[in-house]
């Protein structure tokens, strides 16, 4: 059973948005985690690249596979988190908190509007 | 729709991972690949290899038909013995590589890739229609389920999972009696099971070969009695990164129509003094004057992302090859591969890189097995 934080907005893609004043947290959910398992390997954007809703800017490796990861808005990245970098695994054993991924400062606020709830992102995982 | 193996309802009580391989669906993993390979490296585990193919070919020409087909000489076979081969077209290409075991005097079975089956079947066939000897060939894949039980503690265990002495192919007291690449029937529920001391990981262990029923009451039978010695089902992710380590071919990477025996560094399995056989005028020009291509295994040198099939091999400041396969090793911690480059990049310790998405990282070209046992 996934665990989905209330107080994150989410994409369909599986990321997360935890929005604090004008910057954003980003990261993968707790059901991406599991089911991508055993993560070996995090790249990360640069600081000050401008993303868009959706476009690929990270990549997670699992041992299997790598998966593109989507920015949930668009704007500017003002933080990574070396932390996952240097321990991928924590993107498995902290999916919410540690194992965050970047930080972005958004620029239509309309985007984080039409993220999903915490209820229909559980609907969208089943469960 | 994809074929199911008989041990399907297993997986899914174990909350396997399903995917599609090789027209099948498959475990790729029950809980972690990291873990489950561990497992076999360390204690046991066992796989469902049911999708893999048998065939069986016997009558007073089966000798010299599989002579003529497959690479190794099939003459070096007692009953009980198995030998790794390969199949190859009249251009030295692999249409697939296999075991081959002898059961008993002119009765042969060989254990086939799974998404290689159709394929295997029209080209014996179709070699055995230009054969005039005495022949049975027959595609025995839909009677038989299989799985491997691997790893250093699978000893242990498996003569309580099949307890007694073999009744054919080799004769021996018990299971563990046989040696490598020994081949043994034994009684069982549900008519009994063939059981070779074989394996695709690098490690001891057994191939289990039999109805469907006896092999579902032999995969409950390991998992009860494998589980003290810390046997844990594992699935085709960790069978891949497994064979990887040790670098064995798997068909479609490292091998293909287009690839021979001599450039896949497996020119070990390939007689040229035994007579004529399929490919031999190529694989013997190959072995004297050498080949354009050759298969080498490399580790990363550099912090990077895994390697992954396709990705490009540089040296010397040129793209020279592909990765064939890639991935991150569980057993050693870092990126490591096996790929084609020309000749003079194949030495062991050569310097090269590889390109993951559009950056170049440091490499080296290492000895086979990447993976040594300590």
């Amino acid at each position: 059973m996934s665990n989905v934080p209330s107080d994150l907005k989410y994409a369909k893609s599986h990321e997360w948005i935890r929005v604090s004043g004008d910057t954003a947290t980003v990261g993968i959910t707790d059901h991406a985690q599991a089911e991508l398992t055993d993560i070996v390997f995090v790249e990360l954007p640069a600081v000050g690249r401008k993303v868009k809703a959706g476009e690929a800017c990270a990549v997670v490796e699992s041992v299997k596979t790598a998966s593109d990861i989507y920015s949930p808005v668009s704007g500017e990245i003002t933080a990574v988190n070396s932390a996952v970098v240097d321990n991928p695994a924590l993107v498995n054993s902290e999916p919410n908190t540690g194992g965050w991924f970047y930080k972005i400062k958004p620029s239509n606020a309309a985007e984080l509007g039409a993220l999903l709830s915490p209820e229909d992102y559980k609907k969208q995982i089943g469960g | 729709m994809l074929k199911r193996t008989s041990l399907y309802a297993a997986h899914q009580k174990l909350g396997g991972k399903l995917i599609e391989f090789g027209g099948w669906e498959m475990p790729v993993q029950y809980t972690s690949i990291t873990d489950e390979h561990l497992a076999v490296r360390n204690a046991a585990g066992i796989f469902d290899i049911s999708h893999m193919g048998e065939v069986t070919v016997s009558g007073a020409g089966a000798v010299e038909f599989l002579n003529r087909t497959l690479t190794n000489d099939i003459r070096k076979l007692t009953s009980g013995q198995g030998q790794y081969t390969l199949m190859c077209n009249e251009g030295g290409g692999v249409i697939d590589d296999l075991y081959a075991y002898q059961l008993s005097d002119g009765v042969y079975f060989l254990v086939i890739n799974a998404s290689r089956i159709a394929d295997d079947v029209a080209w014996l066939q179709s070699q055995a229609a230009k054969f005039s000897g005495e022949l049975k060939l027959t595609d025995a894949s839909h009677q038989y389920a299989a799985v491997a039980v691997q790893g250093p503690r699978v000893p242990e265990f498996i003569n309580a999972v099949i307890p007694g002495a073999s009744i054919s192919a080799k004769r021996v007291n018990a299971v563990t009696d046989l040696k490598k690449n020994e081949v043994g029937g034994f009684h069982f529920e549900h008519g009994g099971v063939i059981v070779s001391r074989t394996g695709y990981t690098g490690e001891d262990g057994f191939e289990i070969v039999g109805s469907d029923e006896a092999i579902q009451h032999v995969w409950n039978k390991v998992l009860e009695m494998g589980a003290p010695y810390g046997l844990k089902p594992a699935g085709l992710g960790a069978r891949d990164t497994l064979r990887t380590e040790v670098c064995y071919p798997l068909y479609g990477h490292e091998l293909d129509e287009n690839t021979t025996p001599i450039e896949a560094g497996v020119g070990f399995f390939v007689s040229l003094d035994k007579g004529e056989f399929n490919g031999r005028a190529v694989l013997a020009e190959q072995k004297a004057n050498g080949t354009k291509k050759k298969l080498v295994a490399f580790k990363m040198t550099e912090k990077s992302a895994p390697p992954r099939p396709h990705y490009p091999i540089w040296a010397n400041g040129a793209s020279v090859g592909e990765v064939v396969s890639g991935t991150q090793s569980p057993s050693l911690n870092l990126g490591i591969g096996m790929g084609y480059v020309p000749p003079e990049f194949a030495k062991p310790d050569t310097k090269i890189e590889i390109e993951i998405r559009g950056k170049r990282f440091a490499a080296a070209v290492v000895k086979k097995p990447v993976y040594r046992k300590v």
